[in-house]
């Protein structure tokens, strides 16, 4: 998996959690919770759907990673390309 | 035996709202209910071909569309549940009436602010600093301790009558004190009915429930109907097994029990019973629903949704001393709302009023039933003096009626003393003495159908999901 598709596999997510926000747009560098309007509870179910899609785990000392979609990519694409 | 990850005790808002949680992140989650029907406190039945709903006025916390950060774009999104399928419809507007003095206010908070410069134009300023600090009021906290929320009040509103008036629906929506409320949910109960504001599917909680149910059901929940629970087994400081009123077993690794904070330990041990009685809920309520064969626009009726009425100044929220306290009431109108090109059949008027449960739970059943004639007489002669003037005869234009009683509470939803706010002292953490035993719902603290759904929610995110 390459960064890219996993930006597309957060948003993906994040669409499916916060079907009211417009993700057409987000910014890869930019905190998400800037752009858009998710609390700890979404945080949480982005978290809960890695585990429960894609057996992705992110410890909670871990949250901190999933704070733009960029470090979220920078994050997760190693556990992904780590699963097979 | 059968073993479960999760059971949750009831199948009203709460309960379903948790164990869509779970269920969607793949706990096996079970819901046990002793009632036949699913809903608790909001819920609906069927009376000669014509269907009623309890409970539920209307859904408050209504936001446009688009505002974000606000509990009731919370819940659905936690829910999984789009606006599209709730398809809600805005209030046209409602009433505040006592004797001497009417408010209205609708979705549009400065309706209501425009009023109180009318009726009150000493009080607007000082009604702008309590809406301003009540918009500012961080979330409430679930450790935060009681506050009076008349004396926090106090500091920025000087006439009794408005105080009152403002007191009144904010108490009739959710308050299990008597004559005052916890600061943090008079903030909670000020947004969502003022600030946010009222709405109502079309056809009522009936389409509220469907969605739960139907979203519980997608997401691989059990739900065991017209089976109660009638023991908590413990093992030390955990539960370990439920009994079910069939005498069958079950295991959880951890329950979640909406049945109210007496309830609960009156199933674990009814020794126990004794301590909790004293934190039983003492407010009750009677509910009349009058059936038309015409709109209520028609007889003059048209824009009220909601009006929360008080004979005289002094609004007394208290353990009524008759069967019924005439003195205030909620008038619903469910017409009443903006259905666009869609209306409802018949003309609906509901009335709900503070009642003495003991009075009404000593009857014999012939007494009940020439008391709710009776008494459903009265509360309309009374509801009617604050509505227009009108041609409509009760008798003879009324097609049907109906009438709940804190009898009817208690039998179809096992709270005790038919108290559907619950307990006054309320478990905000959900915490109890067993480190597997947590409450959602009423005497969790969250009241309201938004808040009841938010405490099922948190409950179950907090204590099993997290946890």
């Amino acid at each position: 998996m390459t960064t890219d598709e996993c930006k597309k596999v957060v948003l993906e997510i994040i669409a499916e959690i916060a079907p009211d926000e417009d993700l057409s747009d987000v910014k890869p560098d930019v905190a998400l919770r800037e752009q858009l309007d998710l609390d700890s509870m979404d945080f949480l179910d982005i978290v809960m759907e890695l585990r429960k899609k894609h057996g992705i785990e992110v410890p909670e000392s871990d949250y901190g990673e999933l704070a733009s979609l960029g470090s979220c990519a920078a994050y997760l694409t190693p556990k992904f390309n780590a699963l097979v | 035996m059968e073993h479960y990850e999760v059971a949750i005790i009831g199948a009203g808002m709460s309960g379903l709202a948790a164990g869509i949680r779970l269920a969607h992140f793949g706990k096996k989650v079970c819901i046990f209910e002793r009632h036949y029907a699913p809903g608790g406190l909001n819920s609906f039945y069927s009376k000669d071909g014509r269907k009623f709903d309890v409970g539920l006025h209307a859904m408050t916390n209504f936001v446009k569309p688009g505002v974000k950060g606000t509990p009731l774009g919370k819940i659905l999104r936690q829910l999984r549940i789009s606006r599209e399928e709730l398809d809600l419809s805005e209030q046209k507007r409602s009433r505040i009436a006592f004797t001497d003095a009417n408010l209205s206010f609708s979705n549009d908070f400065s309706l209501l602010e425009s009023e109180v410069a009318r009726v009150f134009p000493k009080e607007v300023g000082g009604f702008r600093k309590l809406s301003d600090e009540i918009s500012s009021y961080p979330d409430a906290k679930l450790d935060e301790a009681y506050v009076s929320a008349r004396s926090v009040v106090r500091n920025w509103i000087s006439d009794p009558l408005l105080e009152d008036m403002i007191f009144c629906p904010l108490m009739y929506y959710g308050s299990a004190t008597e004559d005052d409320m916890d600061f943090s949910q008079f903030v909670v109960m000020f947004r969502s009915i003022f600030l946010e504001g009222f709405a109502r599917p079309l056809d009522g909680i009936r389409k509220m429930i469907r969605l739960l149910l139907d979203r519980y059901r997608s997401a691989g929940g059990i739900r065991r109907m017209r089976t109660g629970i009638s023991r908590i087994e413990t093992e030390g400081n955990r539960v370990s097994r439920l009994v079910l009123d069939s005498g069958e077993e079950v295991e959880a690794d951890v329950v979640l029990s909406s049945a109210g904070l007496s309830e609960t330990f009156r199933l674990i041990d009814s020794e126990l019973d004794r301590d909790y009685a004293s934190k039983e809920g003492q407010l009750s309520f009677t509910e009349t629903i009058s059936i038309f064969d015409k709109q209520p626009s028609e007889f003059g009726w048209g824009d009220d949704a909601i009006v929360f009425f008080n004979h005289g100044t002094k609004f007394e929220y208290q353990r009524s001393a008759d069967p019924v306290d005439l003195r205030s009431g909620v008038i619903c109108i469910p017409n009443n709302f903006d259905y666009g090109d869609r209306t409802l059949a018949e003309g609906v008027v509901r009335v709900t009023c503070l009642a003495n449960y003991d009075q009404w739970t000593q009857y014999e059943e012939d007494q009940y039933i020439e008391a709710k004639e009776e008494w459903n007489d009265r509360i309309w002669k009374s509801a009617v003096q604050f509505m227009p003037k009108s041609g409509l005869n009760y008798d003879s234009d009324r097609v049907a009626w109906d009438m709940f009683t804190p009898k009817t509470v208690e039998r179809y939803t096992w709270h005790a003393r038919g108290a559907i706010y619950g307990s006054p002292s309320k478990l905000k953490d959900g915490k109890t003495a067993y480190s597997n035993l947590f409450l959602c719902g009423t005497d969790q603290g969250y009241l309201g159908i938004i808040g009841s759904m938010l405490s099922g929610i948190a409950m179950a995110n907090q204590h099993v999901l997290r946890g």
